[in-house]
């Protein structure tokens, strides 16, 4: 259910997020990968953690403590844009919240049959979802190759 | 040695399989002066097969016994993997035939359960059981019956977006008996209200089910919790497998860790986790923090292409495919500084799916930032699992060993 969006078309709906944010509660249907900083506080609000920002070369890292123990960190780029997220913790965070409008492409990826029972590993052109660790100890993240700023390498996303 | 199909190997390996059911001889573990295993009330049998889908590559099943608490209405369900990786006991419910009765809460409403592996959930009722394995039992224990049809899973559970396995045919085994460092499969967390509650359980009324607080002794329990005595760990034991893999391999499962004369650590190192059971793994200078060993991993599933140095294969992604095995080196340490070197040979995964095998000890795949040390690592070694806060001669757990 994914489109490739061009450019213009991300412009206007990353506004019109925004504009939507403002107007209503702070809680947009979807939010985090692949839309603009005020989804982050919306995912903040969301799972009722606390946010810390830290400034890293060539993008900010958020990061949300959720009071189940599980961290749920989120990386924007210069231009605001969330190309990343990922977890750590003994419970899985709202996937369906934080991986936005990717979540389709997702579901429908995370259905082929598998022959490994370990980590699930997703490798899209548009999307790489990766979900490993064990009950009780989970970590994972989700990121968008288009969106990775200019020298910020995958790994950064963690 | 290259992977090659050999049937001279594989009906050599049939006959070394067969042989014993203790494996406590030629396990390869070091295990210094005392043996681990042989026979006893607490000690089980495993065995790795191709399981009840007829397809599982280093599945580790075993048999389980479940009654109506209190009676000597029982029935034994065999396939169930062996999971050292999650904790609680979780039966396909479509394969029942005794009545276990639902964990209800205060108000009487049945509890059910949306559980979440890394790969995949399921949905059933909490329903209590007597559960016997080998000479040990426990009554009353909270178990999952996978699968329900009385309440479809809430949005709050499919909106994970994970796959369900809750047949045989997905998720490869009639049930999963998870004895790992855990005492409860959510623990604390679940018992609290507000923010902290993760949402697992559910309150099932007739209007419908709803997120509720479940008590700590309500949750699904880790089973060896609740045996009368051999309840701080498990050992599983499993033999070496030669290059190309092996059709069937028996082992066993050992309840306890140094409560009797033949589950001592010997000269087993302990490395203890974190709250997540996670320690570091080492590899090529790098250290890797959210490392683990975990029997129900089919692999040694680490790192990916570009850290490894091993191709992923180009019909799966989930493995491995050098086009030589691969002979490597790890440390595994965990915070006290307890560290060793392990190690280990990764083959063409394609190359031992083609052989007619389905234990190996050579089957990796990538795992982006950490090492799971799944069930390859099992075969020639005695590995504990120790249970937090549970006393044993090396220490409190939780810890591996090995």
């Amino acid at each position: 259910m994914t489109t490739n969006r061009q450019a213009g078309g991300r412009t206007a709906l990353v506004l019109a997020l925004w504009t939507v944010a403002l107007l209503s509660a702070p809680r947009p249907a979807r939010a985090a990968l692949g839309d603009g900083l005020p989804s982050i506080q919306g995912d903040q609000v969301h799972m009722q953690g606390s946010l810390r920002t830290a400034a890293m070369p060539g993008y900010l890292r958020h990061e949300i403590q959720i009071p189940t123990g599980t961290v749920v960190r989120e990386f924007s780029s210069p231009a605001g844009s969330v190309f990343g997220v990922s977890w750590e913790g003994p419970f899985l965070p709202d996937l369906h919240r934080i991986l936005g409008a990717s979540y389709d492409s997702y579901v429908l990826a995370a259905r082929t049959k598998r022959r490994g029972r370990g980590p699930l590993l997703l490798h899209l052109p548009d999307l790489v979802f990766e979900s490993a660790g064990h009950p009780r100890g989970f970590h994972g993240r989700a990121y968008l190759p288009k969106l990775l700023p200019e020298g910020v390498p995958a790994e950064a996303v963690r | 040695m290259r992977a090659l199909v050999s049937t001279v190997l594989v009906l050599g390996l049939a006959a070394c399989g067969g042989g014993g059911g203790s494996g406590s001889s030629d396990s390869g573990g070091s295990s210094g002066g005392s043996v681990v295993g042989g026979s006893g009330p607490n000690v089980q049998p495993i065995v790795v097969n191709p399981g009840p889908a007829q397809n599982y590559a280093n599945g580790a099943f075993t048999s389980v016994t479940v009654c109506v608490p209190g009676t000597s209405e029982c029935q034994t369900i065999d396939g169930v993997l062996v999971d050292t990786g999650s904790s609680g006991l979780r039966l396909l419910s479509s394969l029942l035939t005794v009545s276990l009765p639902p964990q209800h809460d205060a108000a009487g409403a049945p509890i059910l359960e949306c559980n979440q592996f890394q790969d995949s959930y399921q949905w059933g009722a909490v329903v209590l059981a007597d559960l016997k394995m080998s000479g040990e039992q426990a009554s009353s224990v909270p178990i999952q019956a996978i699968g329900t049809s009385a309440f479809g899973a809430p949005k709050g559970c499919t909106q994970s977006g994970l796959p369900p396995q809750e047949t045989v045919d997905s998720l490869g085994a009639n049930g999963v008996l998870g004895v790992g460092l855990f005492r409860q499969d959510c623990g604390p967390a679940c018992a609290s209200s507000g923010g902290q509650n993760p949402g697992l359980y559910y309150s099932c009324p007739p209007s419908g089910c709803v997120a509720a607080a479940v008590g700590l002794n309500q949750q699904v329990l880790n089973p060896v919790w609740l045996f009368a005595a051999d309840n701080n760990g498990v050992i599983l034991q499993l033999p070496s497998v030669p290059a190309a893999g092996a059709p069937t391999v028996n082992g066993s499962m050992i309840f306890g860790i140094g409560t009797r004369s033949n589950n001592g650590l010997g000269s087993a190192h302990v490395y203890t986790v974190d709250d997540v059971g996670y320690f570091t793994t080492v590899f090529k200078g790098q250290p890797y923090s959210q490392s683990f060993v975990d029997s129900g991993s089919n692999g040694i599933f680490f790192l990916d292409s570009a850290t490894s140095g091993l191709a992923a294969c180009r019909d799966t992604a989930d493995f491995y495919c050098p086009p030589a095995p691969a002979s490597l080196t790890a440390t595994n340490r965990d915070a006290s500084g307890t560290s060793a070197t392990v190690d280990f040979t990764i083959a063409n995964a394609d190359a031992l799916f083609n052989t007619p095998n389905f234990a190996f000890s050579n089957l990796g795949g990538p795992n982006p930032g950490s090492f799971d040390w799944g069930l390859p690592f099992f075969f020639g070694r005695n590995v504990y699992t120790a249970l937090e806060q549970q006393s044993t001669p090396g220490g409190v757990g939780p810890y591996f060993a090995y």
